[in-house]
């Protein structure tokens, strides 16, 4: 079957939109605008599922991926990359999740940003990252994924900064863009490194990367295998937002809330996860780079989920639970369970935007306030707001049956049996799943119960020293439309969503309860259906090569003992359920039942407090450490010394040295007549003595 | 017959006297006059040269080419008739608005 699905268009529609928006948008009315970008989202969401069925029926029946060459894009020497397509079980998984949240938050926004300017500009952005997010995980190089790569950091940089009169908006934006190419130079670097060592950055086809490397021993030391899978690494902790360079993303929440669900949730950070996944017939390869993986992604967890524990603004809890969620997805990559990793990436998509558009919709309903310690009590009045919000917050927590549950369950087992996981790393896992419940229900209480306290809390000096830049100005900057602060106790001001952005909710609230269900473990009695869906995608190179090598066992995800025991998984399942419900406990009891204790222990333990408040003063470390010392070095040398002084000084003195030399022959000029003649006479004579000293010695 | 280099030497010194007058004299009257003196000190060796060739083959010629040089002293005569019409002409003008016919004075013509 050599059918011909024609994948470019998926990525082209979203394109079509933004150039249609981004160009004319500023004549159309604002119903054209979102008309046009939600027809040509709508569309790519379609024209993928229909792919994805008729690719499931090819790869299927050929045992390969479906790979699609529209174009040859660059040509040196032997390496080309083409403009090609790449369609196996992963990117389906990918292409699926990401036109379809992408499309219902395209319907969410059309509500959300109904009162903003700039519409048409927002609109045409979003589609834009759509078009890069596609070809990301639909391209059959490295090359072209990487311009998907940087393409989604520059929607996610515009984004940012839609609202970009203010400052800590431009500033957050900036501060993404310039933390992503960090990791950018390291991805650049490992693509170097394959080029090199395969002379091509196809994935697939006999003689792609991952036909070629796994023909390689797995490494046991640091050879250029493990520098690779490193370098790819540390690109994908820069985009998924991991330690050492998570930091742009809690800022991040500086842009309107439908971009913090589909890019900085959703989809975006996601890429880096997908991209270790795709390499992983790189990373199988290489026991060190895998240690390292999950050793991240651990520290991100328990780190990200600690520094959630104390913020008060809705949108940068849920941007540290993002990023400690992605430490997990980070984890089962270093696990080598690349397939739990995709399953929490899934569900993650789920209620990770779910939570954020009901955040966005409770800003919404208090009129921009972001801060929790002013909400309360909003149960009854944005009644739909809070059950989609509750079901999201259950799924987060891990309890059963809602999805977060089966994906976190399946990582955290993966990880226990895992070489590189053990029972510390697992130890922490499960901590961070007790954390993570614990502030997820903080918000949620702190939010749904008690006393609506809009305005009325005087908030203390640390908050706003805390959260300097996110408290700037309350909420999406123009989005209080019309409801004064000092509206305080009057309840009328507070109103449930329009049902344009209720209704992915709606949806994406069945979808995190429903979620996990395709991914219910061999122990519960279900198939694990993700983990069967993506098998032929994991373990075929390790399979060759296993041939190639028998010690490939241990790395092989398909080689550890199938019939683990039923009792210990009911074991390490019930640990996690446990530390969700623990964490509910605490949340429950610091938050509803006696409100004034957290002001207590904050007392109490003032110091570890401020330190988490202050998100342990990274962002001070990181700016003494790396931005000070380069803005003095690019201040001092780069531009007061090479750029004014050496370049402009040649330039300057180019022009100065002509004049100097003009000024001093300009006094021959000197307007008498006589002189001119002297000039004159002393020319010919010189002419005249030449000829004769020529004649002379001739 | 006075020889040919007798007239190159009062050629030649006419020519320096020309010269000098040039740039030692202040007055254009004068100034111009010196032209003129250079002018036909010039002639003169023409003149010569041309008396001279038509006693004496030049080398690698068979016949002699008369006139040549004094042709040439008309082409000076006639460019310096027009010369001196318009060189005067000037002279007045510039009197006319400078009142002064010190060249030294005469040095707008420039930055």
């Amino acid at each position: 079957m050599t059918k011909n699905l024609h994948l470019w268009v998926i990525p082209v529609l979203p394109l079509i939109g933004a150039a249609i928006n981004g160009l004319l948008g500023r004549r159309f009315k604002n119903t054209m605008v979102s008309a046009i970008a939600l027809l040509f989202t709508a569309a790519s969401f379609g024209w993928a599922a229909w792919a994805v069925l008729q690719g499931l029926q090819y790869v299927n029946a050929e045992h390969k991926p479906y790979i699609e060459t529209v174009a040859t894009w660059i040509t040196a020497g032997t390496f080309s990359a083409p403009f090609g397509f790449y369609l196996d079980q992963l990117s389906m998984i990918m292409v699926l999740v990401v036109t379809g949240v992408g499309f219902l938050i395209h319907i969410y926004s059309v509500g959300y940003m109904a009162h903003e300017g700039g519409y048409y500009r927002f609109f045409s952005y979003l589609n834009l990252f759509m078009f890069f997010m596609l070809k990301l995980v639909l391209a059959n190089n490295y090359l072209l994924m990487f311009v998907g790569w940087e393409g989604v950091g520059l929607a996610s940089y515009l984004l940012i900064g839609f609202f970009f009169l203010k400052d800590s908006a431009a500033n957050a934006g900036k501060k993404a863009f310039i933390v992503n190419r960090i990791g950018d130079f390291a991805f650049l670097i490992g693509m170097f490194l394959l080029i090199q060592h395969c002379g091509t950055l196809n994935f697939g086809g006999d003689n792609g990367v991952f036909a070629q490397v796994s023909k390689y021993a797995p490494e046991a030391g640091w050879g250029w295998i493990t520098i690779t899978a490193l370098c790819l690494m540390f690109g994908a902790t820069g985009k998924s937002a991991q330690v050492p360079l998570y930091v742009w993303l809690p800022d991040a929440m500086e842009g309107p809330t439908p971009v913090s669900a589909l890019i900085h949730a959703a989809t975006m950070v996601t890429a880096g996860i997908y991209m270790i996944a795709r390499s992983h017939a790189i990373f199988n390869l290489s026991p060190h780079a895998l240690q390292i993986v999950a050793v991240i992604g651990c520290i991100t967890a328990i780190f990200a989920a600690t520094m959630g524990l104390a913020q008060t603004d809705i949108k940068r809890v849920l941007a540290y639970s993002t990023v400690s969620q992605l430490g997990y997805m980070f984890l089962a990559c270093g696990a080598a369970a690349y397939s739990a990793g995709i399953f929490h990436l899934m569900t993650h998509a789920f209620f990770k935007a779910l939570l954020f558009l009901g955040a966005g919709s409770v800003i919404h309903a208090v009129g921009g306030e972001q801060d929790m310690r002013r909400m309360g009590g909003l149960r009854k009045l944005i009644p739909w707001t809070f059950w989609v919000v509750t079901i999201a917050t259950i799924a987060i927590a891990g309890i059963p049956p809602f999805a977060g549950f089966f994906s976190k369950d399946q990582i955290l087992g993966e990880v226990y049996h895992s070489p590189y996981g053990g029972k510390v790393i697992w130890g922490i896992g499960v901590l961070t799943a007790g954390l993570t419940s614990f502030y997820m229900f903080r918000l949620w209480f702190m939010t749904f119960f008690g006393e609506l306290k809009l305005g009325s809390v005087d908030l203390g000096e640390e908050a706003h020293a805390a959260n300097a830049p996110a408290q700037a100005a309350h909420g999406d900057a123009s989005h209080s439309h019309g409801h004064a602060d000092d509206e305080s106790h009057g309840h009328g001001g507070v109103h449930e969503s329009p049902w344009v952005m209720l209704a992915p909710l709606v949806i994406l609230a069945v979808l995190s309860f429903v979620g996990g269900w395709v991914g219910v473990p061999q122990f519960m009695g279900g198939h694990n259906e993700v983990e069967h869906f993506l098998a032929p995608v994991m373990e075929s190179p390790a399979v060759v090569g296993e041939q190639a090598a028998p010690t490939v066992r241990v790395l092989d995800p398909s080689s550890r003992p199938e019939e683990k025991p039923a009792s210990e998984e009911w074991l390490l399942a019930g640990a996690s359920v446990a530390a969700g419900l623990i964490g509910l406990f605490f949340a429950y009891l610091l938050y509803y039942k006696r409100p004034e204790l957290p002001d207590r222990i904050t007392a109490k333990m003032h110091g570890i407090y401020m330190m988490v408040l202050h998100k342990y003063y990274i962002d001070e470390g990181y700016g003494a450490i790396f931005v000070k010392p380069l803005l003095a070095l690019s201040t001092v040398v780069l531009w007061r010394g090479v750029d004014q002084g050496v370049i402009d000084g040649l330039v300057n003195g180019a022009g100065s040295a002509s004049q100097g030399v003009g000024g001093e022959l300009r006094r021959m000029q000197s307007g008498n007549i006589r002189s001119y003649a002297a000039w004159v006479a002393i020319g010919a004579a010189a002419i005249l003595g030449y000829m004769i000293w020529l004649g002379v010695n001739r | 017959m006075v020889p040919l280099s007798w007239y190159l030497i009062l050629s030649a010194v006419l020519f320096s006297l020309g010269v000098l007058g040039f740039l030692l004299k202040r007055n254009i009257i004068t100034i111009f006059m010196s032209i003129e003196l250079m002018l036909n000190a010039v002639n003169l060796s023409f003149v010569a040269f041309a008396n001279f060739w038509n006693t004496h083959l030049p080398p690698g010629q068979t016949s002699i080419i008369p006139l040549s040089g004094q042709v040439f002293v008309f082409f000076v005569m006639v460019v310096a008739a027009a010369e001196a019409a318009v060189g005067l002409a000037i002279i007045i003008a510039v009197f006319r608005t400078r009142e002064t016919l010190n060249v030294d004075r005469v040095n707008l013509l420039k930055l």
